[in-house]
């Protein structure tokens, strides 16, 4: 799939196992880029798939993140909520190019 | 199509509702590999629980929380889901459904469970738009778009159906009226005095009744607009919602020529005047009974299923049931008899109108056929298995109607229900028909944990949630031991307890999370967000001063020093020092509400002002403008001081003994900004009237005349306790001591996310006493460490914010222009 790379400023921009939220989204809902303790990037959509809460606000833990709404534990890597909790919020492509974080955006908007 | 190559049977079924999405499961238990299910839905949804609609139209449960199965479950279970598509007629010769789209399916077996429609009454103008009935997902759209958009709503009918329509429509903040043809409301189950109970009640809570009223048209040109009564009385509205009562769905069995009465005529093993035809739910008639509750499903779907299976003995035959509605705060029941048939019926009623209590049990030859409960609705699974049961009575006949712990302790009433004392064959949940032996037999062969493991193996509490409680009773009760032994672990990343970690963290000076998950061994390198930040709050405590703060460990709300809403916004919350402000102070905070556009300014319970719904990024700029009034953090998201209540006291009230503001402000001026391992609440009352509520916080103060009597341990929360005495002093500057080694006690003992309440009834206020009464050096040494370590608390939180510290916290990552 094609993707349109969006360069959302340097790695230090995002604090170790912080997040933060894009000033642009994908097809109208948020997006966050999540920074794990070894520096590993991943996006996802930034709704929780129980009732939108934030992830980005969350507490993260090894490649998971936990809500800070109902404290529902979610897959960093593919927005999948951890059992017994059922659902997934959508996850985005990240590269690291020079120390710059780049997102991927579905050229064709997909939902 | 090429079908032979299955050699299973094709089950087909008509209608994705409770009944028989319920069958599915209960088939699939039994003998999941005979049949190929496939089964059609009018509704474009997947099964969900009809009954949680009330909730749904309250506000309570979204409908996401109301699915029953979702497209996973039809998909793991290789179950086919047409939905959205009504099946139009049965051939029963070629052995096939057609649906209304044209899909045409043979089946080897055929399961109707279509339902009940609702009675719609010939009345002139019941076609136009704002008319509703209360059935399914769409009619709750409907009534949820008319109280966005429209003020007034029109029940009509006084049934179960119609009070929670008319309960959820006022919650959802419309005018309500309820018209009802009958004197009393649900006279079908309850006796007068309970239902004139009832209307007392929902009277009060600002819902309209027109009892005696016969509606006789529906009037309006584009949209409703008045429904007129019989006498004459017109009631202007803008939605009519019909609740007067539902018919078996039974047009499909009809044309197919099955033995159709009121309901699909069924015998006891669930099938149709066809062998190979069966039929559950509402839509049925069983013995010339029709049904309109799911307990009775729930048994039909067992014994559908099982036949299904090839079990030919399994065979329904319908039991007493209960009753009860679905609005918050209101508790009703009912089974039976509603009141004595002759004479030699004897009728026990108890009544308690200041607490809204009554009861009525009625008993015919020493057996109880009948129980109305309003107010006080404990007992009502104990009355209905002894209905069931045909218990004789006549023993327990006087403390009969003052409930099982009565009647069975035959001494002092205990407090709820005894979960341990209740035989294993009390029936928990009515709707389920699940008992307290299930479920202890489920927690035990399972290993479960907690009530949704329990609702998932049991069903217990998971229709419509009345018994929550008492399946929590029973969970705990059941797992005691090895709920505690769990606690005692801070979380799955190690088998530590938490006091031993906190004396490794002094002992072997342990000063970092890494070096205590390496001392401890821990199984996430990393840890969770559960133990993180106890972890981390434990070494603030440790090392005043030294260790640096984890931002990433700690909650959200600590993190940004705001509390997080459910919308993603912020709350703000300044302090007030006692209670007490000022004009400025005032000016201040409307001055920020209306330059940031803060939607919500609320007084809170704990005596100050909450600002609600601020943008994150415009967090720093309202704490600028509110710092240079003065005004600092509340902390009212942290694990620290929150607020000290006080009373007016000796400055201006009659009965005020000492300046109980004054000692208040001392207070929270001494303890603001220290964490704590949960939240902390102080109050000074002037005298023991005890306006400030001194005898539910985690410390509390009454001045009498002769000084000041501490109190420590009271919670006015989730398990309401009140405080236990400390000791009396005579001065200000003993109490600022005593908070002191208070504090330094909780925060040095208590178990991380642990409020005071819980710690003392832990370890037990005699030994409070001994480390802050007889340990005079011990208790100085507590106070002065505390003050220590508040050296390095107390700075405001905003202030660093507002002048720029952490600044990208708050912003958003921008796009890159060479992109
Ligand atoms: C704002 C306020 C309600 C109001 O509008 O009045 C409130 C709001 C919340 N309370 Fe409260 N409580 C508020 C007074 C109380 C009181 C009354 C009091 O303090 O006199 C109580 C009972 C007294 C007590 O604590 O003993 C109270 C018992 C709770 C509890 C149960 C605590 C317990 O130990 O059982 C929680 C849950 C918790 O902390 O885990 C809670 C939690 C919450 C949270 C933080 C829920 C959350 O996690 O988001 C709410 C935050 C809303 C916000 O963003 O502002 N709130 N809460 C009150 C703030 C007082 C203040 O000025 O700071
Ligand atoms: C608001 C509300 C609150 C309630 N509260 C309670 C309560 O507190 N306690 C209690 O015990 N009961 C309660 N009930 C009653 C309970 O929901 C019903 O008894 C139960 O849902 C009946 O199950 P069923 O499967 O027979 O019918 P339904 O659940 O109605 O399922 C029938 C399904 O068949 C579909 N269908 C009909 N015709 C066709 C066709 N030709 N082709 C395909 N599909 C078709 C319908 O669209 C429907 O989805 C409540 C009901 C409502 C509406
Ligand atoms: S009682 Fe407290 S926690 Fe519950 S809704 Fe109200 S503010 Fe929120
Ligand atoms: S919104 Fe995320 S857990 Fe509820």
């Amino acid at each position: 799939m094609d993707y349109e790379w969006k360069n959302v400023g340097p790695l230090a921009a995002i604090p170790r196992q912080g997040a933060r939220r894009l000033c642009f989204g994908q097809g109208g809902r948020p997006i966050a880029v999540f920074r794990t303790a070894d520096d590993e990037l991943f996006a996802l959509i930034d709704e929780c798939p129980h009732r939108q809460g934030p992830l980005s606000e969350g507490i993260i833990a090894g490649k998971t993140v936990t809500c800070p709404l109902h404290s529902w534990v979610i897959d960093l890597a593919d927005g999948e909520a951890q059992s017994p909790d059922k659902g997934s919020t959508a996850s985005l492509p990240v590269k690291l190019v020079n120390g710059e974080v780049f997102v991927g955006l579905a050229a064709k908007v997909a939902v | 199509m090429n079908m032979i190559s299955d050699p299973r049977l094709h089950l087909v079924v008509i209608g994705n509702g409770m009944a028989g999405m319920r069958t599915v499961e209960e088939l699939l238990k039994r003998d999941g590999g005979r049949y190929r299910v496939t089964v059609f839905g009018a509704e474009p949804h997947v099964n969900y629980n009809r009954i949680m609609l009330s909730s749904v139209l309250a506000g309570d449960k979204t409908l996401d929380e109301i699915v029953i199965n979702p497209q996973s479950w039809y998909d793991e279970n290789g179950v086919t889901l047409i939905s959205g598509d009504p099946v139009k007629s049965i051939d029963r010769d070629a052995r096939t459904v057609t649906s209304v789209k044209g899909v045409i399916v043979h089946y080897d077996r055929l399961l109707i469970a279509t339902g009940s429609k609702p009675l719609a009454p010939p009345l002139p103008g019941i076609t136009l738009p704002g008319v509703c009935a209360f059935r399914d997902i769409a009619d709750v759209d409907k009534m949820l778009e008319a109280a966005r958009n429209h003020k007034r709503a029109v029940v009509i009918g006084g049934g179960l159906l119609g009070l929670e329509a008319a309960w959820g429509l006022k919650q959802r903040g419309m005018a309500v009226a309820l018209v009802h043809l009958m004197p009393t409301l649900m006279e079908r189950q309850l006796d007068v005095a309970a239902g004139q109970l009832l209307q007392r009640d929902l009277d009060k809570r600002g819902i309209s009744f027109f009892t005696d009223g016969q509606t006789e048209e529906i009037t309006g040109t584009e949209r409703v607009e008045s429904v007129r009564l019989a006498d004459g009385r017109v009631i202007p509205t803008d939605l009519v919602v019909l609740a007067i009562g539902i018919r078996p769905n039974v047009d499909l069995a009809r044309a197919a020529g099955l033995a159709v009465n009121r309901g699909i005529q069924v015998g006891d093993d669930m099938r149709t005047s066809d062998h190979d035809i069966f039929s559950v739910g509402e839509c049925v008639e069983h013995n010339g009974q029709v049904f309109g509750l799911v307990a009775p499903l729930w048994d039909q779907a067992k014994v559908c299923a099982s036949q299904l299976a090839g079990d030919g003995a399994a065979a329904f035959a319908s039991k007493a049931l209960a009753t009860s509605l679905k609005i918050t705060g209101v508790d009703v029941f009912s089974a039976g008899a509603l009141m004595a048939a002759d004479e030699s019926d004897d009728e026990i009623t108890l009544r308690d109108d200041r607490r809204g209590m009554y009861k009525k049990l009625v008993l015919r030859d020493g057996k109880l056929v009948g129980a109305v409960l309003y107010g006080d609705v404990a007992d009502g699974q104990w009355y209905l298995q002894l209905m069931r049961e045909k218990t004789d009575v006549s023993a327990l006949r006087d403390r009969l109607a003052f409930g099982r712990a009565f009647a069975d302790a035959t001494g002092a009433a205990a407090k709820g229900p005894d979960v341990a004392a209740m035989a294993d064959d009390t029936q928990i949940c009515g709707c389920n028909g699940v008992c307290k032996g299930a479920i202890v037999g489920a927690i035990k062969e399972k290993g479960l944990t907690s009530l949704a493991e329990v609702r998932k193996h049991t069903k217990a509490s998971a229709s419509c949630g009345q018994c929550t409680g008492l399946v929590e009773a029973i969970l705990a009760h059941t797992t005691g031991v090895t709920v505690e032994k769990k606690l005692a672990a801070l979380c799955e990343c190690t088998t530590a307890g938490q006091d031993e970690i906190r004396k490794a963290i002094m002992a072997d000076g342990l000063k970092s999370m890494a070096a205590i998950r390496r001392a401890f061994a821990w199984a996430k390198p990393e840890g969770c967000h559960k133990c993180r930040p106890a972890l981390n709050y434990y070494l603030l405590c440790a090392w005043p001063g030294e260790y640096r703060d984890d931002a990433a460990s700690r909650f959200v709300n600590e993190r940004l020093h705001a509390n997080i809403q459910k919308d993603g916004t912020y709350s703000v919350v300044p302090r007030m020092w006692g209670g007490v402000t000022t004009p400025a102070e005032l000016h201040a905070i409307a001055s920020v509400a209306e330059k940031f556009a803060i939607p919500t300014v609320k007084v809170t319970g704990g005596q100050r002002i909450d600002l609600l719904g601020v943008k994150k990024e415009d967090l720093p700029a309202v704490w600028g403008d509110l710092n240079k009034a003065g005004l600092v953090s509340g902390h009212a998201y942290a694990k620290g001081l929150r607020t000290v209540k006080t009373c007016v006291g000796s400055e201006w009230c009659r009965f005020g003994t000492q300046d109980s503001t004054g000692l208040g402000i001392k207070l929270e001026k001494m303890c603001w900004g220290s964490w704590t391992p949960h939240k902390v609440k102080f109050a000074v009352s002037g005298c023991p009237r005890n306006c400030a509520e001194a005898t539910i916080k985690d410390m509390g103060v009454v001045c009498v005349e002769a000084g000041y009597d501490i109190l420590v341990g009271g919670n006015g929360g989730i398990d309401v306790r009140v405080t236990d005495p400390l000791v009396r002093v005579t001065s200000e500057d003993d109490v600022l001591e005593y908070a002191g080694a208070f504090m330094q006690l909780y925060r040095e003992e208590a178990h991380y996310l642990e409020r005071s309440a819980p710690w003392i009834a832990r370890v037990g206020i005699a030994y409070v006493k001994q480390r802050l009464v007889e340990d005079v050096a011990g208790r100085e040494a507590l106070c002065a460490r505390f003050l220590y370590s508040q050296k390095f608390a107390q700075s405001d939180p905003w202030a660093e914010r507002a002048e720029g510290a952490k600044a990208l916290e708050f912003a958003r990552l921008p796009e890159m222009a060479d992109a």
